[in-house]
């Protein structure tokens, strides 16, 4: 499943972020960042394919020698980012999709609760337990 | 329809409770805290209503969408008239606003009529916000029940 999990705020500060256990969790963080120029690549590439714009999913932002990194913005801005293990080779399109569709529920969810605040790190548990059962490992 | 009513009766008990419970001086600030309630609800509802559907083409569109799909899921009915300068004021007419209609037409009861725009103004500014548009959001009454809400988009 995936290695790491991120949710950014429109501002492009990290609202919640979370890795399997490594030694170097530090690297995630580094490639989460990274690929948020990307992500602003995609949202505004004028001239491009009116279709494309269109979409919420944005697909394989960028592959690593280890991992693959995905993306997804929503209307408000928000984004989600996925990295996952290259040598998982089983990982197909639609299950990244899947993934980030229960990620988008759990996040509308979370800000309907009226007790968070728009803007502060997320810190709600059944969003976090969602988020580890993308991470577990098989 | 049971929901409607609900959310209609809460909404008037809300700005009946407001402006009950406020201290003599601070009597202007109640229109405030209703707008700020409505902020917040416009910024989740906007996150639940925009799930599935594609990005924006720009602003226009933005509005377009306020105007139909968001009035529509909000208050059962679509914005009467849209209308723009094209710099950035947009003037959103509804002839027959959901809060509005259960007061009787007439001159009777424009005073008060503010009141109850508060929180839908500060719905449209949280939806608005979270949907990466700063602007300010005035409503007017010229005739029961309808009313105009003024958008201004702030760019800088």
């Amino acid at each position: 499943m995936a290695a790491c999990v991120a949710v950014i705020a429109k501002e492009n500060y990290p609202l919640f972020i979370k890795t399997i256990p490594t030694e170097n969790e530090l690297k995630f963080y580094y490639t989460v960042h990274t690929s948020l120029d990307v992500v602003e690549e995609k949202i505004s590439s004028l001239g491009k394919n009116a279709n494309d714009l269109r979409e919420l999913y944005l697909g394989l932002l960028y592959p690593t020698e280890d991992y693959k990194v995905y993306g997804y913005v929503t209307n408000t801005r928000v984004k989600f980012v996925v990295v996952v293990d290259s040598s998982n080779a089983s990982l197909r399109d639609n299950e990244i999709r899947t993934m980030f569709k229960k990620l988008h529920n759990a996040y509308v969810d979370m800000l309907c609760n009226p007790f968070y605040k728009p803007g502060d790190n997320i810190t709600s548990k059944s969003f976090d337990n969602i988020v580890v059962g993308m991470l577990q490992q098989d | 329809m049971a929901d409607e009513a609900v959310f209609e009766f809460l909404h008037m008990e809300m700005v009946a409770h407001i402006h009950r419970e406020a201290l003599k001086d601070e009597k202007d600030q109640c229109i405030s805290k209703l707008e700020a309630l409505g902020f917040r609800v416009g910024q989740s509802l906007i996150e639940r209503f925009t799930r599935e559907c594609s990005r924006f083409k720009d602003e226009l569109d933005t509005m377009k969408f306020l105007c139909k799909e968001f009035w529509g899921l909000v208050y059962k009915k679509q914005i009467d008239n849209l209308r723009t300068n094209h710099q950035g004021v947009y003037v959103l007419q509804d002839n027959k606003f959901k809060f509005l209609v259960q007061m009787s037409t007439g001159k009777q009861y424009m005073e008060s009529a503010p009141k109850y725009l508060a929180f839908p103004c500060g719905m449209i500014r949280g939806a608005l916000s979270n949907l990466g548009v700063n602007c300010i959001v005035t409503a007017e009454v010229s005739a029961m029940p309808a009313c105009k809400f003024q958008i201004q988009i702030q760019r800088n």
